[in-house]
């Protein structure tokens, strides 16, 4: 049996952690608040943005655009975007899982795949695994539009170039604290936009348009990629940050459960170093009484 | 008051603007355009340049990224990626840009992928300049 020293330097060392993972899961939790409030904050804009891009598709007869063109797909690119930070869970391997699962698969089709890392975590886990293109580390912890645009003209350029004939983009789609779903989305070719929306279509019918209404659309498709791209730069923040804060919390119960056995444990050496104690005082006064 | 026109400005980050206004004038795509009450319906976009508006007399000056702009009769909604006001912009950081943008420019041609890029930047740039020059508060 460990000695009572022993016992308790662990009950210190337990309780030390206990801290550190219970200010974590605070700091993710603030930081959570602060996520999700970008996340309301995003709300009006994206809603008014997509009411207009939407009324616009319909009025539109048909649409060319090089972000729409429909190529054989035999170059594919993937964005992953993964967290910077780790102690969050699971939120980080299960992307990774979800996204080597997917270009195992495109590659067994005998596509070319390459991919773009977004985020530190899985830069670090794919960089000798896989043809990596281009990455963005270090970039989560603050960010806004611009970064959304920035990776996003990334990607445009090359593909209306026809470099690559499809881009897919995986992250995790939050639905709560403790729930995210890794998910695939297709950015390039665009899918068809304003089939399945709910708009009124006499919106703007009486609008007079400047430039046309063709012309406009094209200007408003790349800004439709930069709102996709930072919608699910948000998601993964609020739901790496979530997932700290629930991992963070099963961290400090977990503490406290070690903390209570150990002070158990603790607690019955210490009865038993009395009780040898005391054998020994009535081993050593019968003795004396003996002799 | 008759001659009041509601002005929304929207950025993915936050709701940039909103109140009622007199005049408010967006650098459209096909050249800037003044916006006043009873304005017919229409929906232009935006480019890189300045915005302001007229409130009350005075001035308030934005530097603008690409957006659109929604005018009906007596409300205007303009949803545009960034807007920084006159008062917020770092001025030796875009003099910087500008700087950069130009000479990077200067050793490309129009055939290269990131001419248009940088371009966007230049521009950008000089739009902040001179927003950032008309500091009124």
């Amino acid at each position: 049996m460990a000695s009572l020293k022993d016992i308790k330097r662990k009950v210190t060392g337990v309780k030390k952690t206990k801290q550190i993972t219970r200010a974590m899961n605070m700091v993710a939790a603030s930081k959570f608040k602060s996520a999700q409030m970008k996340m309301e904050n995003f709300r009006p804009y994206a809603g008014k943005f997509m009411d207009v891009l939407n009324s616009l598709a319909l009025r539109v007869e048909t649409m060319s655009h090089p972000l729409l063109a429909v190529r054989d797909p035999r170059r594919i690119r993937v964005i992953c975007m993964t967290s910077d930070r780790g102690l969050c869970g699971g939120f980080n391997t299960n992307l990774i899982k979800a996204t080597e699962r997917f270009m195992k698969e495109k590659v067994k089709d005998g596509k070319e795949v390459a991919l773009i890392n977004v985020g530190r975590k899985g830069r670090d886990y794919f960089r000798k695994k896989a043809n990596v293109l281009a990455q963005k580390v270090d970039v989560l912890s603050k960010f806004d539009m611009t970064l959304a645009v920035s990776i996003a003209d990334e990607v445009i350029v090359p593909f209306v170039k026809e470099e690559y004939d499809e881009l897919y983009l995986i992250y995790n789609q939050f639905r709560n604290v403790s729930v995210q779903k890794p998910t695939v989305v297709r950015l390039f070719p665009l899918p068809s936009i304003g089939q399945d929306a709910d708009v009124d279509p006499d919106r703007f019918l009486d609008y007079a348009y400047e430039p046309s209404e063709e012309a406009l659309l094209q200007k408003l498709l790349p800004m439709y990629v930069h709102v996709l791209v930072y919608r699910a730069l948000l998601e993964t923040s609020a739901g790496e940050n979530g997932a700290r804060m629930a991992a963070m919390d099963n961290a400090t119960s977990n503490c406290e459960e070690l903390i209570s056995s150990l002070t158990l444990k603790m607690n019955k050496a210490r009865q038993a170093a009395i009780t040898a104690e005391l054998m020994d005082i009535v081993g050593g006064t019968e003795a004396l009484a003996k002799g | 008051m008759a001659d009041e026109l509601m002005l929304e400005i929207v950025s993915p980050e936050k709701m940039v603007f909103s109140g009622k206004i007199e005049e408010v004038t967006i650098p459209g795509t096909e050249g800037e355009f003044g916006v006043l009450r009873g304005h017919e319906a229409f929906l232009s976009s935006v480019d890189i340049g300045e915005l302001n508006f007229l409130k009350e007399g005075k001035k308030t000056y934005y530097a603008v990224n690409t957006g659109y702009a929604e005018v009906t009769a007596n409300k205007v909604t303009i949803l545009i990626e960034t807007a920084e006001r006159s008062d917020h912009i770092d001025k030796e950081r875009a003099l910087k840009a500008k700087d950069n943008a130009e000479s990077r420019l200067g050793q490309m041609t129009k055939e290269d992928v990131e001419y248009e890029i940088m371009r966007g930047a230049l521009a950008r740039a000089i739009a902040r300049i001179s927003v950032a020059e008309k500091n009124i508060y």
